[in-house]
């Protein structure tokens, strides 16, 4: 049953994926790419990890996907235009694609032939208690990190998209045309 | 019958070569963000995946931080994206040749 279950999804995973590769609007892409948080969502659930499977709904699916789609719509965006320069690279590209893919392969087989321990793992391991536990006393100090990071990153998002060049001029010139 | 780790590797793996991929061959600078998201996600995977198959609870926190550095990622990629099409009208990575020479 959770067999079949994940085949249903990896398959859909899959063919998201692709297909958020190869459209060439960046709509489609978007809509493609949480068709995959969907499904990742999903399997998180049957790997028995509901915490992770809710904020993979919340954050990616929620939040950044419709920052994303909120800037493909801001800016207007047309499709991808046909590639003409440096075409005889695609098949290089694509050599490149499949050798990354048996690398993965094999060091993902090597890893599952080493010793294995005893796989009756606790079923508390998903919970949110035990995940929030262990954020608050084993792992404080990344959790603080990543806090820090993201206050960073809201810094800097908003002095880098803000206009900064024009506008201060054109104040001054009109408190001068006022004053005059 | 559980599927065993073997296959959410592989699942993992095939994401990510896809996402590796869409970021060789895009040139659309949102396109090549949306196939960084897919490669950070299936590497959350594997944290999972691995996280169940050993029992221990430290795979899912890294989930949550590689989430929220994913976030951040969000916030600052698509500033530097808004800003670059205010620049040129394009969001074409072959456009942003400014320190070409």
């Amino acid at each position: 049953m959770v067999n079949a279950l994940f085949f249903i999804l990896a398959g859909l995973a899959i063919a998201s994926a692709i297909s958020c590769v190869y459209h060439k609007n960046p709509l489609y892409s978007a809509i493609s790419l949480i068709g995959v948080f969907l499904s990742l969502a999903s399997i998180y659930l049957t790997l028995a990890a509901p915490f992770i499977a809710v904020v993979q709904i919340l954050v990616y699916a929620g939040a950044i996907m419709v920052l994303v789609v909120f800037v493909i719509m801001l800016l207007n965006l047309d499709e991808d235009k046909p590639i003409t320069r440096l075409r005889y690279l695609f098949p290089i590209g694509g050599a490149l694609g499949l050798v990354l893919l048996a690398q993965t392969m094999f060091i993902f087989y090597a890893v599952t032939k080493a010793p294995q321990p005893a796989s009756d793992a606790g079923l508390e391991v998903g919970k949110t208690m035990s995940i929030g536990t262990a954020m608050y006393t084993e792992y404080l100090l990344p959790v603080e990190i990543v806090g820090v990071l993201l206050l960073m990153a809201i810094v800097g998002a908003m002095i880098m998209s803000r206009r900064m060049r024009e506008p201060k001029i054109e104040l001054v010139k009109k408190a001068e045309a006022e004053e005059a | 019958m559980e599927p065993g780790l073997g296959s959410y590797l592989a699942l993992s793996g095939i994401l990510f070569t896809i996402g590796a991929t869409g970021v060789i061959f895009k040139r659309n600078a949102i396109g090549m963000f949306m196939c960084i998201e897919l490669m950070l996600n299936a590497v959350n995977l594997t944290f999972v995946a691995f996280s169940r198959h050993y029992g221990d609870v430290t795979g899912q926190l890294f989930v949550f931080v590689v989430m929220s550095v994913a976030a951040a990622e969000a916030a600052v990629g698509l500033g530097i994206i808004i800003t670059f099409f205010r620049n040129r009208i394009s969001v074409d990575v072959d456009d942003a040749s400014i320190l070409k020479n």
